[in-house]
């Protein structure tokens, strides 16, 4: 990349920045405009969390292959028990034992 | 006592850091592989820090797509931050404005995760405890960024040493902690089913915010259980 190139690069970088600041401070900056929460909001607000790691989660469930969907499966059942550090390790060695000793 | 709640912060991070790593380490590789030179990787882990979105960033930059669709691009997969910030307005409410500037721009999925079950546990989410977690998740990430920048070569395929399935099963840990939440199982199924179609007849990354709003309308929807009969009041932030 020649000068001009790299300073536009930058500039993508800091209105990236920029963008995601703003998702950041956002929903803080709409709720606070508002006296109370309203019960259903609540109750929409407990439900953030879990909705949005499902959209994380779904897709790379039934896109990464039968191998990251087995891998995966394994480490929700160790998840219901153990903490999410054992998920990645026992996940990892699931998907490792397939492709390096299964296939 | 402040510095104990730093440290608490620093601990409970701690294994956030040990799973982000390879990620970081990933990005600086593949944002080098893409024409970052190591300095723009770190930059942007720097000033951007939301992993999923940097890779789509280097993605289609790599692609020579338009600067206006990366930005959007970035802000869409971001969206769901909104949500955090909305969320996480009640449990912060007593920082001051530099430390609310500070935690916004902290504002990870583990950080909002971790922030979350903290209140929830009634303990405080004092802003040591907070700095504490987002440092040791911050700073480790520009230092991987660093080395996999320089080192990128020597990771070859991702898949073949099976970091493909770290981020997910990360994330579906995150999803099983919050179990014990009211419609927790129609929310995640609903949000799952409606995240697969969307990424089917809209396409990535719009299947992030897509899948989160159904199931959030649908926890809106579903019969309130009695602790949200009273309304929650909120100081008005001046």
């Amino acid at each position: 990349m020649d000068n001009a190139e790299h300073m536009h690069l930058i500039y993508v970088i800091l209105a990236a920045a920029v963008a995601t600041f703003l998702t950041r401070i956002g929903g803080y900056v709409m709720i606070t405009q508002m006296k109370r929460i309203p019960p259903r909001m609540e109750a929409a607000l407990n439900a953030v969390p879990a909705a949005v790691l499902s959209t994380l989660v779904a897709p790379a469930f039934l896109s990464g292959g039968w191998d990251v969907a087995a891998a995966m499966l394994v480490a929700m059942a160790v998840g219901l028990r153990l903490s999410s550090l054992w998920m990645l390790l026992v996940g990892w060695l699931a998907v490792m034992a397939i492709r390096h000793v299964l296939i | 006592m402040t510095k104990d709640d730093f440290w608490q912060g620093v601990r409970g991070g701690f294994p956030v850091m040990v799973s982000a790593s390879p990620f970081g380490a990933l990005f600086g590789a593949l944002a080098v592989d893409n024409g970052f030179s190591v300095f723009d990787a770190v930059f942007m882990s720097a000033t951007v820090f939301a992993g999923a979105s940097q890779m789509v960033g280097i993605e289609l930059f790599g692609h020579n797509v338009q600067p206006w669709l990366i930005v959007l691009s970035i802000f869409a997969v971001n969206f769901r931050h909104v949500l955090y910030s909305a969320s996480i307005a009640r449990h912060i409410r007593h920082f001051s404005g530099l430390q609310k500037f500070f935690a916004f721009f902290l504002l990870v999925d583990p950080q909002y995760a971790e922030t979350e079950k903290r209140a929830e546990r009634g303990e405080p989410v004092t802003f040591a405890w907070y700095l504490g977690f987002g440092l040791i998740i911050y700073l480790p990430w520009q230092v991987t960024t660093l080395l996999g920048a320089i080192f990128g070569q020597m990771i070859g395929d991702p898949k073949a040493i099976g970091l493909d399935v770290l981020l997910p099963i990360y994330f579906m840990g995150l999803v099983l902690g919050f179990r014990k939440r009211d419609n927790w199982l129609p929310v995640v199924a609903v949000s799952s089913l409606a995240s697969v179609a969307a990424m089917h007849f809209v396409g990535s990354p719009w299947h992030v915010s897509i899948g989160a709003i159904a199931g959030i309308l649908l926890a809106a929807c579903l019969p309130l259980s009695k602790r949200h009969e009273e309304p929650v009041t909120l100081e008005h932030e001046v």
